[in-house]
């Protein structure tokens, strides 16, 4: 018994040292992973490198709208608050935003489109034309619906963007299940009397791991997008929180004799949103080797 | 074939049933008061109580929906509470303005995509190829209202070439149409590239190449014919979220569309407004959606074949 | 003259550069090579073969010995990337293949050499109805009008025994055997010279099998056509063919006459492939399949890539490449055994 787990774990070692060696070799992917890194540390440690009340929130009227210079790299905003340090800090929010949003999606979606998928039947129709329901209205429109439905703030948009995050990750999740569900190993598994809980969970979903944690990646980065835009036309994070959309939407005002506002805040969403699609990417390569390219 | 489009035009039915009643439902939680989106902040509790009581607002939730889509089978979609219009005559104000955005960046989509993800394909692991992708990969993680911004910081402030709002004419769509267009771009590059690479492999093309045909035939008339398939499903796509979802878009630039006031309406809690846009928008993306299913059987004869015997 | 007469639609100047011989391909010392960044498949190595016209030249030998891929570098048609032609001189009908303009190739490819494919199921494009397909080859070499180009269809339709009037027809409507059918209407839609066919039948019923080989025999005559077939059938060769090359990991290792081949034969290999059919006359005996796998094309050993399995093998086939000896002027074997004139296979003791 003993041993069998230990050769369980080995072969567990092995694999993800298999998608790491795969991983590595895509460079773009190691960039992505470097840079998110990078932006996680930040977000997380943003506290410490910058003070909400003085450096984040507090206005200095005097250095209102500066240029990009040596002092405020990226400029200062129309409450002459420094943009570096408001950008910087928002990294918290769009990070924290996309992955716990896509986290509650895939908590709920996983389960749904894995029973889906399993049982099929009367469940799965209905479950599917559920899904299919929420894909003909356009996902930014019912996030926004739900938005204002909950009201906003932080948590209200997390759950509104987990929202339009089910449907995908259930279809994924489904029809991965669906294909491993036919294969033969899950046959013997039925043969021989195994539980229907245990067969999803310890030989089903593992093997539709990788698509969904791939789909997943991607999501996150459309959901850090979806956000900004809720931001940017109020219905996100409301001001003075330094989110990425609440700065853009700040920066309309300002678009002709400041337009360092509006640049920097969309090229922090641009650069977070590629490294985690370029993770994404390097993750599909090394999952699965056959759908490279 | 005809059997096959009817029966899909009648399940455009449920589905319209469906969304309807989620709307509702969603929107019956809305914190907002309808009568006093209708009356204004001054009304007393009395006259707000005689709105609600005559409006059908204290009735339950199943009530209400009963009513309601009886009244569309009447063609009567409801008014606004906001300023008395009738649904129906607000939703065909603003619907043309969307329908030319969203015509007009499907074009645009169009024309720069489909060269693009063929030469890719055709090119794969070359510079073209890489050039291609990183392209896609930042148009990818472009939010598409921040491109509008900067958009309009180059062409209306900067150079002064272009208007940056409203909806006059050809040249304040150029804009707008830009910013969804090449917001589409890159998924419908990578669409075409990834569809093209596999039709690439197949052995017809071989068998075209052995009758002496020329390369660049192969590929339009041969391998493409073949690549079509995810490339228009992709369009539709494209097609029905900007037939809804062009909000952002049409914020930036003030554009009349039916997304812009459809977020007006929720953030006023104009509840018939937000139902009967959402039901409309529902029917469109649906009529879409079934154009796409009808094409695939004109570019595909085994789907066609398919859709007879069903 | 035949070769003349069919003037394509762009002037290509092919008659200034055509070699005059009387042979309808020569190939000397192909190699043919599959390059990828973690590997190199050497699928062709250095074969010559050729053949005279108006015969049917037997391609023989297991999957993966590189018959498709030297008859794909015999039209200039190895895909490259990854495929590359290393060296050797290809000739059709005396024109240098390596040495044409690709507008010069797309003249050649069609109406002087053409080729029916394996799989009749994905080598016709299920888009475009089969009248299009064999249409388009007309168009592209003749200068005919499109009702004259249906004219023709309907005409080779009928020649491969298909109903005219289903021109306007999707490969998915045919049967494996028609879809195969359409494919020869397609090679032979421009009359050509050279034919290559690459297991015509192997995708196909046995019933259907003996048809579609009668009728390639039939036009073939008809039409003075010269054929380069390649088959693991060894009971096709025997019926269709004139001179027999076996391959093996991409070399040819014994080249002859039907007659010497069959009744001669030399290689071991050979003999192997002959030991492994059912003899109708001696139902008793088993089967003796050759022993042990083809070495992988990306890794063949130094010596003769046969030797792991061959039952002569000695040192020396192991440490040195084989040699080519030659047994008549038509017949070839590439085996070192030969070095000791006593030396017999089994099979001819």
């Amino acid at each position: 018994m003993n041993s069998s787990n230990e050769v369980k774990s080995s072969v567990k070692q092995n694999r993800a040292l298999e998608v790491w060696k795969q991983y590595r070799r895509n460079k773009g992917a190691m960039i992505g992973l470097v840079i998110l890194i990078i932006l996680i540390l930040i977000a997380v440690f943003a506290d410490v490198i910058w003070d909400y009340e003085t450096d984040i929130t507090a206005m200095q009227v005097g250095d209102r709208l500066l240029k990009p210079c040596l002092e405020h790299p990226f400029g200062t905003d129309n409450y002459g608050r420094d943009m570096l340090a408001r950008i910087g800090y928002g990294t918290r929010y769009s990070l924290s935003i996309g992955f716990v949003s896509v986290l509650m999606g895939v908590i709920i979606g996983v389960p749904l489109g894995a029973l889906s998928g399993y049982i099929g039947g009367r469940f799965d129709t209905i479950l599917m034309r559920l899904v299919d329901t929420f894909t003909i209205i356009p996902s930014l429109l019912m996030t926004i619906i739900l938005v204002s439905v909950l009201g906003t703030n932080l948590l209200n948009l997390m759950i509104a963007l987990s929202i339009s995050t089910i449907p995908v990750i259930t279809r994924i999740t489904r029809a991965s299940v669906m294909v491993t569900r036919n294969s033969d190993y899950i046959e013997s598994a039925r043969a021989i009397g195994a539980p229907v809980h245990t067969i999803l969970l310890k030989h089903v979903l593992p093997n539709c791991f990788s698509p969904i944690l791939v789909q997943a990646t991607l999501r996150v980065g459309t959901s850090i997008i979806s956000a900004a835009g809720l931001s940017y036309i109020g219905l996100g994070v409301p001001l003075p929180t330094p989110e990425w959309g609440a700065l853009l939407s700040a920066s309309k005002s300002f678009i002709i004799n400041a337009q360092h506002m509006c640049l920097f805040p969309g090229l922090a969403i641009m650069i977070t949103v590629m490294v985690i699609n370029l993770v994404g990417d390097g993750l599909r390569g090394a999952l699965d080797p056959k759908l490279k390219r | 074939m005809l059997k096959y489009v009817i029966k899909r035009i009648l399940m455009i039915i449920p589905v319209v049933l469906a969304v309807s009643f989620i709307v509702f439902f969603i929107m019956d939680f809305v914190p907002s008061d309808p009568a006093v989106t209708a009356l204004g902040d001054g009304a007393t509790e009395e006259q707000l109580e005689y709105y609600r009581e005559t409006h059908g607002l204290n009735d339950p939730l199943v009530v209400r929906y009963v009513r309601y889509m009886g009244g569309i089978l009447h063609g009567d979609m409801g008014t606004s509470y906001a300023n008395n219009q009738q649904v129906w005559d607000l939703f065909f104000a603003k619907f043309p303005n969307t329908l030319r955005l969203a015509v007009a960046s499907v074009v645009v989509t169009v024309v720069l995509s489909i060269p693009l993800g063929v030469i890719a394909a055709v090119k794969e692991n070359t510079w073209v190829d890489t050039v291609c992708s990183t392209l896609s990969f930042i148009g990818l993680a472009m939010p598409n209202f921040w491109l509008g911004l900067l958009l309009i910081m180059l062409f209306a402030v900067n150079l002064g070439l272009l208007p940056s709002t409203g909806a006059d004419g050809f040249a304040s769509l150029i804009l707008p149409a830009i910013t969804c267009g090449t917001g589409n771009m890159a998924a419908l590059t990578r669409i075409t590239r990834s569809s093209m690479l596999d039709v690439l492999k197949q052995d017809y093309l071989r068998t075209a190449r052995a009758k002496g045909q020329s390369e660049s035939k192969i590929i339009t008339h041969h391998a493409f014919k073949n690549a079509q398939i995810p490339v228009v499903t992709q369009i539709g796509i494209q097609m029905s979220t900007l037939i809804g979802g062009a909000v952002l878009t049409e914020r930036v630039f003030a554009w009349p569309g039916v997304g812009a006031f459809l977020v007006d309406s929720i953030q006023k809690s104009d509840f018939e407004v937000v139902t009967g846009f959402v039901i409309m928008l529902a029917i469109f993306v649906s009529i879409v959606l079934l154009i796409v299913d009808v094409l695939y059987a004109f570019m595909d004869p085994r789907i066609k074949a398919q859709y007879a015997r069903s | 003259m035949k070769l003349n007469g069919k003037n394509g639609k762009s002037d290509t100047n092919l008659e200034q550069i055509r070699e005059k011989t009387d042979l309808a391909v020569s190939v000397e010392n192909l190699v043919v090579h599959y390059e990828t960044s973690s590997e190199t498949v050497e699928a062709v190595n250095s074969i010559s073969f050729s053949l005279k016209k108006k015969r049917t030249l037997g391609l023989v030998g297991e999957t993966g010995a590189g018959k498709t891929t030297a008859m794909l570098a015999l039209m200039n048609m190895v895909p490259n990337p990854p495929g590359r032609i290393i060296e050797g001189e290809i000739r059709v009908n005396g024109l240098d293949m390596r040495k044409l303009t690709p507008a010069q190739l797309q003249h050649v490819r069609g109406s002087e050499i053409a080729m029916i494919f394996q799989d009749p199921m994905t080598s016709l494009n299920p888009v475009l109805t089969i009248g299009e397909q064999i249409g388009e080859s007309i168009l592209l070499h003749r200068n005919i009008s499109k009702a004259e180009a249906l004219k023709e269809t309907q005409k080779l339709l009928e020649r491969v025994g298909i109903d005219p009037e289903r021109y306007g027809e999707y490969p998915h409507q045919f049967s494996g055997g028609m879809r195969q059918r359409v494919g020869i209407a397609i090679a032979l839609a421009c009359n050509p010279s050279v034919l290559i066919a690459d297991e015509p039948t192997s995708a196909l019923d046995v019933t259907i099998q003996a048809q579609i080989l009668q009728m390639m025999r039939k036009l073939k005559e008809e039409n003075d056509t010269s054929m380069i077939l390649i088959t693991h059938d060894l009971g096709v060769v025997a019926e269709m063919c004139d001179d027999v090359a076996v391959m093996y990991a991409g070399h040819i290792v014994e080249y002859g006459t039907l007659e010497e081949v069959f009744n001669k034969t030399k290689h071991p290999y050979t003999e192997g492939l002959f030991n492994s059919l059912p003899n109708i006359n001696n139902r008793v005996e088993k089967l003796q399949p050759i022993q042990g796998l083809m070495p992988d094309p990306a890794n063949l050993p130094k010596g003769c890539a046969f030797a792991e399995r061959c039952p002569y093998a000695s040192e020396a086939c192991r440490e040195n490449p084989p040699e080519t000896h030659s047994f008549s002027d038509t017949h070839l074997a590439a085996c070192t055994a030969y070095q000791d004139p006593d030396f017999r296979i089994g099979r001819n003791k």
